[in-house]
């Protein structure tokens, strides 16, 4: 069995910076030092190369000017500001906001956070496979509702959402639609004039840029307040120094990725069916999470009954193989990942959930060699575990 | 995040397995937790002769496990019952705070056990 050192499987947690990426970054860690507001000569390159990457960013997601891209610290602040900044600031119209049961904790924990402060808040339910359930959806919008955020696609099931349908249906009724693309963007093409999207969250790490930056799209007209107070850079909506030579990194990823998207999701996407098959056909008791087609190229989630996440991604990286888990332990907190649990898992079967995030380094001797030492992990773990029914037990 | 000793005892659980004729057996935990271990206890003498177990659970659920095993092998009932739960953890060099609480249940377990043995115990002489 060919046998490689390392095994990274988890770009869902952080991606490598592009080679390409750290060329265009470094002149502005050396050379131009200057803050992009002076009106001197330091500032000049700064703030052209601020405002090129813009429109790198800009074009990635077709917006209809590149002012309407808000640069941040990432995906975080990006889905602090577009459920808080739109929910305060819309306040004479409503105090009702929606969002899906599987967004990101930075969507989630806003959303409670606005409930304390006298919002309403729904939480729309999904189906088995992490779509959002378009009927609830407009039964729950009413002339108070201001904001509706429901991510492009989910980072731990892989599913993607039909984001043109849910943006009639939110826009019928007048409210903003926010949409969370953190797991989606350099992916999958997203086009925020045709989706119908009013805010679009982006991520810069997750397309291979430095961490620690983002983008909020904010279509022209949308009424929004900063939640970052300071300076007024931003146009006003988010004070602070731009950070600049992570958004030259983020602008150049954001080329890139338009640039290659294609043949990258396409030689993605058969990698993950790869593993995903060669899983479920080699392992009794193994089953996808998420959507079986309308699902992320880089995105194979599968779940092991009668055996725990942790204990699964200790053994791979035993064997050299980083993963992910939806599984308590391996939280801070102890509840299985709401996400699993919204799409009607059981406790017992989301914490056998395995994440496997594929990306530009992986190859297809990387899949094969997950499929070939799965099966004896599983097995391993199956025999101490007194959830196995008999006929799966074996000597190990 | 783990100790070596947590990893050793992961890589290779010592006493993996059931007793078919266990004189006690103790189930703690629950699968919704995401940790349930299984103890089978074989008693001559009033002493521990032989000691298997069984886990779902995450890493330190599977070295506690391991651990208990280890550690109460040979030793009398008494002996057995003062095994706790922060000797199972020292005995491991540590483990990380959040598994203290939920994955740490193998004392517990072992306990469970023993009081089944007595159980049972006390029911052979009431047949008698």
């Amino acid at each position: 069995m060919w046998t490689p050192k390392k095994v990274y499987m988890d770009h869902v947690a952080g991606k490598p910076v592009d080679p390409r990426v750290m060329d265009a970054m470094l002149p502005f860690i050396r050379e131009f030092y200057g803050n992009p507001s002076s009106i001197h000569s330091f500032g000049h390159e700064p703030r052209k190369a601020l405002e090129e990457a813009r429109a790198k960013i800009a074009k990635l997601i077709n917006a209809e000017r590149a002012e309407s891209i808000i640069f941040t610290s990432g995906a975080t602040e990006s889905n602090n500001m577009a459920v808080k900044g739109v929910a305060y600031r819309n306040m004479d119209k409503g105090k009702h906001v929606i969002a899906s049961s599987i967004e990101h904790m930075s969507v989630i924990n806003p959303c409670k956070h606005l409930k304390t402060r006298g919002f309403d808040v729904t939480f729309l339910p999904v189906d088995k496979y992490g779509l959002v359930d378009l009927n609830s959806l407009e039964r729950e919008l009413r002339e108070e509702s201001v904001l509706v955020s429901i991510q492009y696609a989910n980072g731990e099931i892989g599913t993607v959402q039909p984001v043109r349908e849910i943006s009639q249906i939110v826009h019928r009724k007048n409210a903003y639609l926010h949409v969370d693309a953190t797991a989606a963007n350099g992916q999958v093409p997203i086009d925020v004039q045709k989706d119908g999207i009013d805010l679009l969250t982006l991520s810069s790490n997750d397309m291979y840029g430095p961490k620690g930056v983002g983008a909020l799209y904010i279509r022209s007209g949308v009424r929004i307040e900063p939640i970052i107070h300071g300076g007024g850079q931003e146009r006003g909506l988010r004070s602070g120094t731009e950070n600049v030579p992570s958004i030259v990194g983020f602008g150049k990823a954001a080329e890139i990725a338009l640039n290659e998207m294609q043949s990258e999701s396409g030689r993605l996407s058969k990698l993950r069916d790869k593993l995903i098959r060669g899983l479920l056909e080699s392992i009794p008791y193994a089953f996808l999470n998420g959507h079986p087609r309308n699902r992320l190229p880089d995105n194979a989630a599968v779940r092991f009954n009668f055996i725990e996440g942790e204990s699964i991604l200790l053994s791979l990286d035993m064997m050299g193989v980083a993963a992910s888990s939806g599984s308590a332990c391996t939280a801070k907190t102890l509840e299985p990942s709401h996400v699993l649990l919204a799409t009607g898992l059981k406790h017992e079967e989301a914490h056998g959930s395995v994440l496997f995030t594929l990306g530009r380094q992986n190859t297809e001797d990387e899949v094969d060699y997950v499929v070939q030492i799965m099966p004896d992990i599983v097995k391993r773990l199956r025999a101490m575990s007194p959830l196995t029914p008999k006929e799966l037990q074996v000597d190990v | 995040m783990y100790s070596e000793k947590v990893m050793e005892h992961f890589r290779n659980p010592r006493n993996m397995g059931e007793i078919q004729d266990a004189d006690g057996v103790g189930t703690v935990g629950n699968p919704v937790c995401g940790d349930m271990m299984t103890i089978y206890i074989k008693v001559k003498d009033n002493r521990i002769e032989d000691i298997k177990f069984k886990t779902f659970g995450c890493g330190a659920a599977v070295a506690t496990s391991s651990m208990i095993t280890e550690l109460a092998k040979g030793k009398t009932l008494e002996e057995a019952l003062k095994i706790t739960r922060k000797d199972v953890a020292d005995a491991l060099e540590g483990l990380p705070p959040v598994k203290m609480h939920c994955s740490n249940l193998a004392a517990d377990a072992l306990k469970a056990a023993i009081e089944d043995y007595y159980k049972k115990q006390k029911g052979k002489v009431e047949n008698q």
